[in-house]
């Protein structure tokens, strides 16, 4: 497990907003969506694909097919959410997915080595509860982004709601 | 789409004046009376009490005109459609989430239907503290009872949920006064869903009320359209500058619309009033606009019971308890209400700690889920001052809000309270929300590691709900933004007729807060206008 040492966490903070900052000025990832989508590049759904798994862990299938299609869906649903936020959220989202798919600032500031479809889970959650309780709070701010719209993404989706029991009223069938 | 009668569409084809920005293929330019800027519970509640006087008025809404037709019980079409920033509106440190509304009926459209007069402890403060002398419980009386009337406000007969009847029983255990509240509705299928958008017309909001009765005589409305500024000349405003926005209510189309007016009322709510405010570069003399913005602070604590609970099922909210409001002096330690809020599965998966697998057993547990919320009344205190409104480079606003140790102390004590009352009731463990709560198996065990949580910004999780302040009312024109009447200091056709109107938090929610006062001010402006009005020839 890669641990990011207490020195490293300090420099993120105090040079986060120039790690920010460098990392949008280097970074050339293609400005583009990728194909099919209407914000996110393709690094970034890379990005989402990698830690859809981890975040959603015991909410997704484990059933390969079914697996498959819900996790398509939660990059498809973070994709539209993106696009659907007002402009300055969506240039700070940006921002923040730069940060991670930069590969210097990845391993600066996640602790990522490699590329994030390559990443291990457990390399992941360790950056992810490293950020959770960070002494910084960006990278708390930057953790609670990611978790919280990978969730929103996921459990508004009606294929998420049998494994938590819930469905809408009967009077439904008759209103809709 | 609901099969139900649709109010908005049947006004639709009689033949309303509605105007979607998206799409507008040139320019506008408009006269009138009065333009009103937002459509919520102020501009809503001014719309009808200004048309019935016969003056010719302009609604102005940012967001989308969405009705019954489209209200499909879906929060992840409702949440981007329904509300500000797609309902993640946050501070500028992003520790408070903001539940505000964005379409026509505003907040309205998508509240949970609580409805408090102002309490009297928080009129009599206005008073003493505000010089708004015309603010007592009996001058604010009738117009309470004249909204309740308009809208339906009364109890609701029907059992609390789950959910509710839990807080109930527990505080009953402690030997804490709880209540039920009043609900604006009529004909209620008690579903639950009121914060999506209500499917059965049955919640009676602005979208439903108001709007349409100004609609029937002749106002217009249009929607997609964001006001950017007003423009001024010799201390008056002369005109409002809207923008039309895309079909997705982000982008400006790059249609103008301009409306020329004798009056102008404000009614954005807080944050969006203020922030207007901002952008005209209006007169801001003794530095107080944007100033003093309120949120009631909310923290939440989470039970797992061992009966079904369906917390998203039956109406969200209809228990309360103000034993640590009453029990507490306003210029003391911080007070907090008690309520329970609607349980679906993006609020509560968003709002639970953490992820992956010790997250999900308590989303796979969603059927036993119970919440308690405590709502903080903030802005009674000098260590309570608020956050202030500011302007992001592109125009839109932002509020800054530093939760100060004095909000800290009153949201650790209010996981106390939230614990214990969920254990008397019977809860099998109690979690309070934030990244750092564990699950608790006892009251002992509770009081040691809630004693121990630290209280920060982006661990502890912090929401609101009610957004108020900005543009305070009050006598004295150096601490405030506009008079008793709602009328801006400095401007004598400007009128602020919204929550940001209000010079601390209210201390309930504050729906009926907002239809007293602008049913009040409103009235007010209408019989000065008619009054002064000359006759008029063929």
């Amino acid at each position: 497990m890669v641990k990011i040492s207490r020195r490293r966490f300090l420099q993120v903070g105090v040079t986060g907003a120039v790690v920010l900052g460098a990392a949008a000025w280097l970074n050339h990832e293609p400005d583009t969506p990728a194909q099919g989508m209407r914000a996110l590049n393709s690094a970034q759904a890379e990005l989402i694909r990698a830690l859809a798994p981890v975040i959603l862990a015991g909410m997704i299938p484990t059933e390969s097919v079914a697996r498959q299609t819900a996790l398509k869906e939660v990059v498809e649903a973070f994709d539209r959410g993106l696009a659907g936020m007002s402009l300055p959220v969506q240039a700070e989202v940006e921002q923040l997915l730069g940060l991670l798919t930069f590969a210097p600032s990845r391993a600066l500031v996640a602790g990522i080595w490699t590329s994030w479809p390559s990443a291990r889970e457990a390399d992941i959650t360790a950056f992810l509860l490293n950020w959770q309780t960070s002494r910084f709070v960006l990278l708390r701010a930057g953790f609670q982004a990611l978790k919280q719209l990978m969730q929103a993404c996921w459990f508004g989706n009606p294929l998420a709601w049998p494994a938590m029991g819930y469905a809408l009223p009967p009077q439904a069938k008759d209103l809709l | 789409m609901s099969k139900l009668p649709d109010p908005i569409r049947l006004g639709l084809d009689r033949g309303w004046t509605v105007q979607d920005g998206s799409r507008l293929t040139a320019d506008l330019s408009l006269e009138a009376d009065i333009v009103i800027v937002g459509t919520g519970a102020g501009g809503g509640t001014s719309a009808e009490i200004l048309t019935a006087a016969g003056l010719k008025v302009i609604m102005i809404e940012e967001g989308p005109l969405k009705s019954s037709s489209d209200f499909r019980m879906l929060e992840r079409e409702a949440y981007p459609q329904l509300y500000q920033e797609s309902a993640g509106r946050q501070t500028e440190d992003k520790a408070i989430t903001i539940l505000q509304g964005r379409s026509v009926g505003g907040s309205t459209t998508v509240n949970w239907t609580s409805s408090f007069r102002t309490p009297e402890a928080t009129l009599q403060h206005w008073q003493s503290q505000w010089g708004l002398r015309e603010y007592s419980p009996v001058a604010m009386a009738p117009w309470f009872a004249r909204m309740e009337e308009r809208l339906s406000i009364a109890p609701w007969p029907v059992p609390p949920n789950e959910n509710n009847d839990i807080l109930r029983r527990g505080c009953a255990a402690l030997g804490i006064p709880a209540a039920a509240i009043q609900r604006n509705v009529k004909g209620c299928w008690n579903l639950g869903y009121c914060g999506v958008g209500c499917p059965t017309n049955a919640k009676q909001s602005m979208l439903v009320t108001t709007v349409p009765a100004a609609l029937d005589r002749g106002a217009r409305l249009l929607h997609r359209t964001r006001a950017e500024k007003l423009t001024f000349a010799n201390d008056k405003a002369v005109a409002l500058e809207a923008v039309a926005l895309d079909d997705a209510g982000i982008r400006p189309t790059g249609v103008k619309i301009t409306v020329r007016a004798r009056h102008f009322v404000l009614a954005g709510g807080a944050i969006n009033t203020p922030g207007l405010l901002l952008r005209s570069k209006a007169t801001d003399p003794h530095g107080t606009l944007g100033k003093r913005t309120f949120l009631h602070p909310v923290n939440v604590s989470a039970a797992l019971m061992n009966a079904q609970v369906e917390g998203y099922n039956g109406a969200p909210q209809t228990i309360y308890s103000d034993h640590f409001l009453d029990t507490l002096s306003l210029d003391g330690p911080i007070g907090y209400k008690l309520e329970a809020p609607p349980i679906h599965p993006i609020l509560a998966g968003i709002t639970l700690q953490g992820f992956g697998e010790g997250h999900s057993t308590w989303m796979r547990r969603l059927p036993q889920l119970q919440v308690v919320l405590a709502l903080l009344r903030d802005g009674f205190h000098p260590q309570s001052i608020g956050g202030t409104v500011k302007l992001r480079k592109d125009g839109s606003p932002l509020l800054d809000y530093p939760i100060s140790d004095y909000i800290w102390d009153g949201m650790r004590r209010a996981f106390f309270t939230m614990a214990e009352i969920q254990f008397a009731a019977g809860a099998k463990i109690v979690m309070p929300m934030h990244e750092k709560g564990k699950p608790l198996k006892s009251w002992a065990e509770a009081k040691q590691h809630i004693a121990d949580l630290p209280m920060k910004p982006l661990e502890c999780r912090v929401v609101s709900a009610h957004v108020m302040g900005g543009c305070a009312m009050g006598a004295d024109e150096k601490s405030s933004v506009v008079r008793g009447d709602g009328r801006h200091h400095q401007m004598e056709n400007v009128w602020v007729f919204d929550g940001s109107a209000f010079p601390t938090s209210i201390g309930a929610n504050p729906q009926l807060s907002i239809y007293g006062m602008v049913a009040r001010n409103a009235t007010r402006l209408a019989e000065a206008l008619v009054s002064q009005r000359k006759p008029t020839v063929g």
